[in-house]
């Protein structure tokens, strides 16, 4: 059946912030969709409220929404696009939840909108849990024993019936499982049952006999609307039940199934996808399996794609999305070519000749307090994925791919190493984090394989592969030398084999990773290379997609031809202060190369990504980035050049030693962005410009570091050198706290100096983004925080065009920034961020590298500045590429972060100079106050209409008294009522502005709290004098985010939301229009600009 | 169940090698029966189910590559054996295991050693599977003793005579007919299929049994007179090794078959079948062997994954269409996977319906048979 020929406009909707759960895969899977929609000639329309995604480049769709992704925005667009059809399966639960509410809204039906991919029965008998155990039963498949529940005195009941603890609870209509959890005492029942009703949108949780400890397996599957279907892969999970799939380390394809527990699976997922109903597209079933008899349970399916899916694209080759949107437009599997080989049908199931290990990646170390025990609830912030010919080598790759400094599977004598046995026996049982390698010990220590997969339910077969690793390991040390190993050929073939790194090697033998490898190359040991191919080299293969194994024969084929080469390295895993908005830089700087007519290299290790998409770059390896893989590959397909500073912080490190190995690196010089962090360095450099710095100074000990922070005044910030996302970088107010914060900050450090600045209070920031050719600087944009200064810039909130700051304080910032750009010599991008002190502009540091906000000014001003700064670098000017001024907007956007603190209960929900936010939305509105609303209702705290609010300003200034009366006042005239702390409310009613007085919540009860907990308060604007935060600002936020109430810290703030309601009440209607038309005049052709 | 696994760097010296006739050596350790023996090499594709593979009658003559690289990781057991024996010549792969699954009888490594067949690992079997593929299937010597020098070993895969124009069916067959344990005792008068043994595989008699039957077994000589005699309500033709057009006696006993009996062929029996229809095989470059085939149905247009393992395939345009309606073919390479008598109640598939290893999607032609008897 070819392509559906009664509809011709498409409305797809992304997946909006990166949260846990539900990270950048999403972005993978629908920018696949739009390029395959697009292909098939329908007119795509996209809504996403996620900037920093590359779906939401305007070349990806006609029509590019970024708005809320509510119901109501949604609505909004659906009357000024009248789409044909929607389809809801590329965009997680979140576009799912959003298909299920505006069907059931009516607006589906009153704009005749159809929905493809997945009908609302569909998403209905996947999602509720009743429907779908009843569907089960039809089929005859078992499920845990289980009942939902409403409310605690159902669930109660439900426990009764099941009888024996543990139980599992999962909330329904949630994402990664949020607020989920497994109960073993009535107390953990009572409490993870109470957060999971309040958590879910449908007050429901599901109940559930315990199959902990069982095997875990998902499989992926396609299905086409003649009822064609096939397994694209299957997945096995190495932790077992109880960790959540997106915590657990996975291999694919299932290593320990014979071939009739396998087609058990088989069957059972193509009749469970027909029995949902699943018509068109994919979907993964997950399963349960006992390891002792092999009975079968099915656990959960979601009729969409998802972060296994992803995986399973990126694993096999088969990109499940691509074909899942043609399938979802009426073609059938048979009529689909194989994207991979080009000869072959889609309908067909990959065969793997290699294995996939997947690795999760955590930021506990950002969540002080939260307990790092895994559950079923999802708390990974990102993963790896590596392939190898052997699991020995997938294994090893993977946990170098982490990039956590274990260049392998590798134990750490300073860590787990100086734990006793009783606490190595006690880490082994608890999943956490630190597991593998906790296991890893105990195997060292010569704990049996039988007694630890006791211990742990780990399948034996995975831990005699490592417990293989770790005797060779053994015999690798007992031979004592480099010299020794390289007199014995045969064994140091078989540790390449078996996936050791250089760096690994050497960390056994006292050598450095330099050595190791002259060593090895001597021997001429070099990996093979080999293709993804999707079917086990059964046929010719089309697509340049490879990966690197030892122990083979010879290696396929490397690109040919004339083209200059350059490499693009990506970011490794998503983590907190870098994520998705690296890899938008480095899609943008494979698609402007390739315009250009350069061929690129990609290297990544990280499956969620688009830039991991082979359809991304001219030749994709799916590789770690490390120094002895990325100069492998940069030698065996002859590169000319590579680009480091798209990928974040794991690039840029590796730079000078990608020099040193003869990598021709493109771009501002590795020196030039190292001098940039030099803090004595850029001292010298502002004061040659001009400009004014906070007080500083470096300290690589204690000592220095506290006469420092002395000579400079408290409050100084303090940080470590060359660490993003602000990585133990805090205020410190008092000699007190001083020693504790800086001592971390040491540790972080690694040996390198930390930097202590004055802290500069009240101050505004600002960062600016800027490209440079080396003959001309150009602003990309100036941004304005909204946050209060000290809060880490990923974390705050920002708007451009700026709104607060004067034209003399933007003309200084502007000429700073391009002076700065042109005594560092960037060739390429520069951030750069500022203080502005009552007209004092202070230089905070610059550096020359791709920033977390590209993708954001970008969207914002049409500009698409990565693709830019890559032709620069490649030797174009930007005079020659058309981009010369900055850009004058007519509209406004604003930035706004979404943070994951609901996800680590016990964790101090603070905002500090610490990143800790994993994803962020724009507001994008032709009215400033528009903007801010849409950016708030996009981040998921909407500002309520009316209500109470609580306001409390502790500043003594006058300035900020004056400012709070006039908000006061407007807010009662927008039909608010006011609650303040005593002082506060007196001073209010003094200049007649009613506002109600409430105790401050170390004052008595009933506090500011209280009133929160009982409904009275629904916005909480709390402005703190500046000093040291106080404990109650703590817990207010604290209860904010737990409440989901918005809390609004800056008088800044408050103006924008003020702004906004203002703006709300004289259009009562959200107005929505597309990025293409705000960017009209900007939008240029060429140059990256799709 | 416990051995010996191949860890240090001495035990994986790579001493023993596979030598093809185009003088490629591909060299690896023994993990198997220290025999040296004379096969032809095919790759295999699938992901699961090597014992099925092993123990398929139709590998007979055979040294399989499995693409898979890890191996031997559910052991060895009784129930998934395919026959009562391990059929293949020899085994090449990338990493041997011991066992981990609770059905799990004995390990792999122990298997080969009881049955007495050769095995090496540390191949690298991409390598070997992009020659087979670009070149075709090779004859190749096994020397997994490693003191035979490279080059007589080439000389004598050369010399080999290989498994065109051989009869490895009567091999394989039972040596005289037997009854398949039926699975429904008490139920009187289940109707009688007859199964010729070129090779068959236990999973079909399975099927067969499942579906109702009684189930006979023939050796593959058996003539077309002493199998009517029995009033079998219909008969099937089994899979099994090597070259079809070697079995002569086959086909004429096939061709007297046709129109007194309803037929079904699987693999080897649907090529006989063709073969008694005035078609004629011809060998595939390097054959379908693995899990994973998409096989249309022409008349409805559905697709199915299925199970294959053959290296000769019928010619399309062999076939008289008055006489035969090709009713099925490969997605990949549009070779005939199926087809039906247009006289008489036969019909015949080149993939295994059977599955054992591989996906159950063809499992209905059972039933389809069932309807026709």
């Amino acid at each position: 059946m070819p392509r559906r020929e009664d509809i011709s406009k498409i409305l797809l909707i992304g997946a909006g912030p990166i949260v846990i759960g539900q990270a950048c895969e999403f972005d993978y899977s629908g920018a696949q969709a739009c390029k395959s929609l697009r292909e098939e000639g329908y007119e795509v329309v996209l809504v996403n409220s996620n900037p920093a995604t590359i779906m939401t480049d305007p070349g990806f769709a006609e029509r590019t929404y970024i708005e809320p992704l509510t119901v109501e925005a949604l609505t909004a667009i659906i009357r000024r696009e009248r789409p044909d059809a929607l389809l809801p399966t590329m965009g997680g639960q979140t576009a799912l939840n959003l298909a299920v509410e505006l069907d059931a809204a009516g607006i589906l039906d009153r704009y005749r909108v159809g929905l493809i991919g997945a009908t609302t029965e569909v998403i209905r008998r996947a999602e509720d849990r009743g429907l779908f155990k009843k569907a089960m039963e039809e089929i005859h498949l078992e499920m845990p024993k289980s009942a939902s529940a409403h409310c605690m005195q159902d669930a109660w009941a439900i426990r009764e019936q099941i009888d024996s603890w543990p139980v599992i609870i999962r909330p329904g209509f949630t994402m990664g499982g949020a607020g989920g959890g497994i109960a073993r005492t009535p107390e953990e029942f009572e409490a993870i049952c109470a957060n999971g009703l309040a958590l879910s949108p449908v007050n429901e949780v599901l109940i559930e006999e315990s199959v902990l400890g069982w095997k875990e397996f998902e499989m992926e599957v396609m299905r086409d609307r003649k009822g064609n279907a096939c397994i694209v892969c299957s997945i096995e999970n190495l932790d077992p039940m109880g960790v959540h799939t997106g915590d657990s380390v996975t291999v694919a394809p299932a290593q320990t199934l014979t071939d009739r527990e396998y087609q058990r699976l088989r069957d059972a997922s193509l009749a469970v996808m027909r029995v949902i109903g699943v018509e068109t597209g994919g979907a993964n079933v997950q399963f349960a399996m006992n390891p002792h008899d092999g009975r079968l349970v099915v656990i959960e399916m979601n009729p969409r794609v998802s972060r296994s899916s992803a995986l399973a694209s990126k694993a096999t080759g088969f990109p499940i999305a691509k074909i899942a949107a043609k399938l979802a437009v009426g073609y059938t599997l048979d009529e689909l070519p194989n994207d991979i080989t080009k000869s072959t049908p889609a309908c067909f199931e990959p065969s793997l000749d290699y294995v996939v290990v997947k690795v999760p990646r955590f930021a506990f170390e950002k969540f002080q307090g939260a307990d790092d025990t895994l559950t079923t609830q999802m708390k990974s912030v990102g993963e790896t994925m590596a392939m190898g010919r052997t699991f020995k080598q997938a294994l090893q790759k993977a946990f170098r791919s982490l990039e956590i400094g274990r260049p392998g599977l590798s134990g750490r004598p300073d860590v787990e190493g100086r734990m006793t046995d009783e606490e190595v026996a006690r880490a082994v049982a608890r999943p956490s984090p630190m597991r593998w390698f906790h296991v890893r010990e105990a195997l060292a220590r010569g704990r049996p394989v039988k007694a630890l997969a006791q211990a742990t339910a780990i399948d034996p077969w995975f831990l005699r592969q490592m417990a293989e690793l770790v005797a060779f390991e053994a015999e690798i040390r007992s031979i004592g030398s480099l010299a020794a190993l390289e007199k014995s050929p045969p064994l140091f073939a078989q540790a390449k084999e078996f996936g050791f790194s250089d760096k690994q090697l050497a960390q056994a033998l006292g050598e450095s990773e330099a050595h190791v490898r002259e060593a090895r190359e001597r021997l001429g040991l070099l990996p093979q290379y080999s293709m993804v191919d999707t079917c086990a080299a059964e046929f010719d293969s089309a697509t340049p997609y490879f990966y690197s194994s030892y122990g083979g024969e010879a290696s396929e084929v490397a690109g040919e031809g004339r083209k200059k080469k350059i490499m693009i390295l990506g970011g490794g895993p998503n983590r907190i202060g870098q994520g998705i908005e690296f890899d938008y830089c480095c899609v943008h700087a494979c698609r402007s190369l390739r315009e250009a007519g350069m061929e690129t290299v990609m290297v990544n290790s990280n499956p969620e990504t688009v830039s991991t998409d082979y359809d991304t770059s001219d030749r994709l390896y799916f590789e770690p980035v490390t120094l002895e893989d990325v100069v492998a590959i940069y030698r065996r397909e002859g590169c000319h050049a590579a680009i480091v500073q798209f990928g974040g912080q794991i690039p840029l490190n590796l730079a000078m030693e990608l020099e040193q190995a003869g990598v021709n690196i493109i771009g501002t010089r590795p020196e030039d962005i190292e001098k940039a962090e030099d803090r004595e360095f850029f001292k010298q450099l502002a004061e040659q410009i001009g400009v004014k710095q906070p007080a500083n100074g470096t300290a690589s000990n204690m000592g220095d570091a506290l006469a420092l922070a002395r000579r400079i005044g408290f409050p100084v910030l303090v940080r470590p050198s060359f660490v993003l996302g602000g990585r133990a970088m805090a205020i410190v107010y008092t000699e007190e706290f001083f020693e504790q914060f800086c001592s971390e900050a040491f540790s972080v450090s690694e040996g390198r100096p930390v930097l202590i600045d004055q802290f500069l209070e009240d101050a505004v920031e600002v960062d600016v983004d800027c490209i440079a050719d080396g003959q001309l600087q150009v602003i990309g944009a100036v941004m304005e925080h909204i946050e209060k200064a000290g809060i880490h810039s990923g974390d705050s909130a920002c708007i451009i065009p700026p709104r607060s700051l004067s034209a003399a304080v933007l003309e200084r910032i502007r000429s700073h920034t391009v002076d700065l750009a042109r005594v560092l010599n960037v060739r390429g991008l520069m951030n750069v961020q500022y203080a502005v002190q009552n007209e004092d502009v202070y230089v905070l540091e610059a550096n020359p590298r791709a920033s977390r906000t590209i993708p954001f000014v970008s969207k914002a001003t049409g500009i698409p500045l990565a693709g830019l700064a890559a032709r620069v670098m490649a030797g174009e000017t930007l005079a020659s590429l058309g981009f010369t001024k900055e850009v004058v907007m007519h509209h406004v956007a604003i930035k706004e972060a979404v943070l994951p603190f609901a996800r680590f209960p016990g964790c101090h929900m603070l905002l500090t100079p610490e990143m800790h936010s994993t994803g962020e939305v724009m507001g994008i509105d032709l009215d400033p106050g528009m903007a801010f609303v849409k950016s708030q209702q996009a981040a998921g705290n909407p500002l309520p209409h009316g209500g109470g609010v609580f306001v409390s300003v502790s500043g003594e200034r006058p300035a900020d008294r004056t400012e709070l009366v006039e908000c006061a006042r407007e807010l009662v005239e927008l039909g608010y009522r006011i609650f303040s702390t005593c002082g506060t409310a007196t001073f209010l009613r003094e200049v007649g502005i009613p506002a109600q007085a409430a105790f401050a919540i170390s004052e008595g009860r009933p506090h500011v709290l209280d009133l929160v907990k009982e409904g009275s308060i629904g916005w909480i604007v709390n402005v703190p004098s500046g000093c040291r935060p106080q404990l109650d600002e703590v817990t207010m936020r604290t209860e904010a985010i737990r409440r989901g109430i918005p809390i609004t810290t800056t008088l800044r703030g408050l103006r924008a939301a003020l702004e906004g309601l203002h703006t709300l009440q004289r259009h009562p209607e959200l107005e929505v229009m597309s990025l293409q038309e705000y960017n009209r005049d900007t939008a240029r052709k060429g140059a990256g600009c799709t | 169940m416990k051995t010996q696994t191949v860890h240090g760097a001495r035990q994986r010296e790579k001493k023993a090698f596979l030598a093809l006739a185009d003088a490629t050596i591909f060299r690896g350790w023994s993990c198997g029966a220290p025999v040296d023996r004379l096969g032809e090499v095919v790759f295999n594709t699938g992901m699961t189910g090597y014992q099925e593979i092993l123990t398929d009658p139709s590998y007979a003559g055979q040294f399989i590559a499995f693409t898979a690289p890890e191996m031997g990781n559910t052991g060895f057991n009784r129930e998934d054996m395919e026959s009562n024996a391990l059929q293949a010549s020899g085994l090449l792969l990338r990493e041997m295991n011991p066992p981990s699954n609770w059905r799990s009888e004995e390990s792999l490594e122990t298997a080969l050693l009881r049955w007495n067949t050769p095995a090496i690992a540390g191949v690298d079997t991409r390598a070997l599977t992009l020659k087979l593929r670009d070149g075709g299937t090779q004859k190749g010597f096994l020397c997994t003793t490693g003191t035979m020098p490279e080059a007589e070993a080439v000389e004598q895969a050369r010399a080999w005579v290989g498994l065109d124009g051989q009869d490895y069916a009567s091999i394989v067959t039972t040596k005289c007919p037997y009854e398949w344990q039926r699975q429904n005792a008490g139920v009187v008068s289940h109707p009688l299929v007859a199964v010729l043994d070129y090779g068959v595989k236990f999973n079909t008699l399975r099927q067969l049994s499942a579906h109702g039957f009684h189930v006979q077994v023939f050796p593959a000589r058996t003539t077309a007179e002493d199998v009517l005699q029995l009033h079998p309500a219909g008969v099937l033709l089994s899979n099994g090794p090597a070259d079809p057009a070697a079995l002569g006696y086959a086909v004429k006993t096939v061709q007297k078959l046709l129109g007194r009996v309803p037929l079904m062929g699987i693999c080897l029996g649907h090529q006989l079948l063709a073969l008694a229809l005035g078609g004629r095989t011809r060998r595939l470059k390097f054959g379908h062997h693995g899990c994973n085939h998409p096989v249309q149905d022409l008349r409805t247009g559905m697709v199915e994954i299925t199970s294959q393992n053959h290296n000769y395939v019928v010619e399309a345009d062999s076939l008289d269409p008055t006489l035969a309606e090709i009713t099925h073919i490969s997605l990949n390479d549009r070779t005939v996977e199926g087809l039906a008598c247009k006289a008489f109640p036969a019909f015949s598939l080149q993939y295994h319906p059977e599955a054992a290893p591989g996906p159950h999607d063809a499992m209905p032609a059972f039933e389809r048979f069932t309807r026709m008897l």
